[in-house]
């Protein structure tokens, strides 16, 4: 019977089983037969006895004796062997076992390899589970890889020196002379990783930052290029060209891709200096997705909105009514966080309507909501006749609802306190 | 990405892939919590939540719920399109996925995950390049399990 239907079989047979009791008894007994298999020799079922492991671990019984399998199949020179191997390793080895410290040399070994599906191997390893000292330990192999070698293993060893960068920090100066490189390669996959490298480098290191802004107009380019150019079917998403390296300028939003890369704007725009009129647009963007069907593009709109507030009220202003509307939403309990923060004297009065009229698991929070607003506001001087034109429609609202009385009263009590102390 | 989990509706791990060092104990630990948290979620929910420090995508297809934690700065949407690549990534490699072959093929399913996104990044945007890697990857693995030949059989080679 082929090792491959051996291991099926077992999932079939463990998946039988009626009761937790039975399955592990059945696992048991799998366990002891693959322990016996690892003390022998090479008996040609090894890889998938290591896969037998791999699906048993995952069900959650232990599997640590697995361990010194894997890395004696690492460093096996048939790939099937290699692959479970490296698998299981990523699986069951991380760099806070000693183990993982015997397959280093495999992996320096496999970098060099003659085949690319090897290499690809052990950089994936690297790349999921290297520790400090293996990463210090390679990185030459990697900066090598990543000035000579086919685009296939170039992404590959760019990724790599991310996972690299991140874990040793040092690497960063290594890197740098390559990454500025990759920016003129042609395959996407190298690009992609390449601006990863470049945003690890550029957050780790100001002058790196500095080096790199002379790149930018490079970005530009690249990224115009993407735009304008034709029709790539391997890349596109929905219609959108490679959503996953834009950061483009015009895009259309009515499908999720193209959000994705709005969004992506939107969250640059933020981030760096921009100047007010850019800062408008972004916030007009969101705005816009405020009135997306898609619940999920509303939620980060109104995430987003809650973060840009502090610095652009203004801005947010003008969505008022939109936001007001997505109270009406089910999920509403986030857009109830952003309205208490815009000026709420305005809103005070819809505030309390849709008090009165939302479903009741939605009531404690609409009203903690309008307390802090009302708490926010009484600091400012006009704030305690706001408070007493609210408090008595609030009490009045609540008395109908019996489960918020004890909530309400701790609120009430915590607010006189405060009143008492003004 | 920090790690991203494959369940089924009744509480049942089908992948688990972590981009972070985290020790056994707290591997289940968190995967029991974000289950739970997960599978309450009504339908009309949105697909994203927070849970301890970082943002959770999560989408349904069937009867498996994809998760993925991202950190704090990571754009959602664009993690939402990486989890139905890798869907769609199955469903071409196995031909109209189902459960069933991600249980039975369990180590199919990681090598393709492997080859789309490493290090929690993706590594190549174009589907075709993905799927063509993976073919070449098998055909490599059937050579060395390939059964002897007629010769080795017979004991004459």
């Amino acid at each position: 019977m082929s090792p491959t239907v051996r291991l099926q079989e077992m999932i079939r047979v463990i998946r039988s089983a009626r009761t937790q009791g039975e399955e592990r008894g059945v696992i048991q007994k799998e366990c002891a037969t693959i322990r016996a298999q690892f003390r022998q020799a090479d008996n040609g079922g090894r890889s998938h006895n290591l896969a037998k492991l791999l699906y048993v671990h995952m069900l959650g019984y232990p599997a640590h004796f697995g361990q010194m399998e894997c890395v004696r199949l690492i460093a096996s020179p048939r790939y099937n062997e290699k692959r479970v191997g490296y698998l299981g390793a990523m699986m069951l080895l991380d760099e806070n076992q000693d183990a993982s410290l015997l397959i280093t040399n495999s992996i320096k070994n496999d970098l060099s390899h003659s085949s690319p599906y090897v290499q690809s191997l052990a950089l994936c390893t690297l790349a999921c589970m290297g520790s400090s000292e293996m990463c210090r330990d390679l990185a030459p192999e990697i900066d090598r890889l990543l000035r000579n070698s086919s685009s296939y293993i170039k992404k590959k060893a760019t990724l790599c020196a991310v996972h690299m960068v991140r874990k040793v920090p040092e690497l960063g100066e290594l890197f740098t002379p390559a990454a500025r490189s990759l920016l003129a390669e042609k395959n996407h996959g190298v690009l992609h990783g390449a601006v990863i490298l470049i945003t690890e480098l550029c957050e780790r290191n100001t002058q790196t930052l500095v080096q790199f802004r002379e790149v930018v107009p490079e970005l530009v380019h690249i990224m115009r290029g993407l735009v304008t150019s034709g029709y790539s079917p391997e890349h596109t998403v929905a219609g959108i060209s490679d959503p996953f390296l834009q950061v483009a300028t015009n895009t259309d939003s009515s499908k999720t891709a193209g959000s994705a890369v709005l969004y992506e704007t939107v969250l640059t725009v933020m981030d760096i200096k921009s100047e007010s009129g850019l800062r408008v647009l972004a916030v007009n963007i969101l705005g816009r997705f405020l009135l997306n069907n898609d619940r999920n593009i509303r939620y980060i709109s109104m995430t987003s909105l809650q973060k840009i507030v502090i610095t652009d009220h203004n801005a947010v202003q003008r969505h008022r009514g939109t936001i007001v509307d997505c109270l009406k939403d089910q999920d509403a309990s986030l857009s109830l966080a952003l309205v208490s923060s815009i000026n709420i004297r305005s809103m005070m009065k819809e505030l309390l309507l849709f008090l009165s009229t939302c479903p009741p698991e939605l009531k404690s929070h609409a009203a903690s909501g309008i307390f802090n607003a009302a708490e926010s506001i009484a600091l400012c001087s006009a704030g305690g006749d706001v408070r007493d034109e609210t408090v008595p429609n609030l009490i009045q609202l609540i008395t109908s609802a019996s489960q918020l009385h004890c909530y309400t009263v701790h609120k009430l009590y915590r607010a006189l306190v405060g009143d008492i102390s003004q | 990405m920090r790690f991203m989990l494959l369940f089924s509706r009744q509480g049942k791990l089908r992948l688990q892939k972590w981009y972070t060092a985290t020790s056994e104990r707290d591997k289940k630990k968190m995967v029991r919590e974000l289950m739970q948290v997960v599978l309450a979620r009504k339908p009309k929910m949105c697909s994203f939540l927070e849970w301890r420090d970082l943002k959770i995508v999560y989408k349904r297809y069937a009867s498996l719920y994809f998760c993925c934690a991202v950190e704090e700065q990571d754009n959602e949407l664009i993690t939402l399109e990486v989890i139905h690549r890798f869907v769609e990534l199955l469903d071409k490699y196995f031909g109209s996925v189902c459960e069933l072959d991600i249980i039975f093929n369990f180590e199919k399913a990681y090598f393709i995950l492997d080859e789309f996104l490493m290090g929690g990044e993706i590594q190549d945007t174009s589907k075709k390049s993905v799927l063509k890697a993976i073919e070449q990857a098998d055909l490599l693995q059937e050579e060395d399990e390939s059964p002897r030949s007629v010769l080795e059989e017979m004991g004459l080679a």
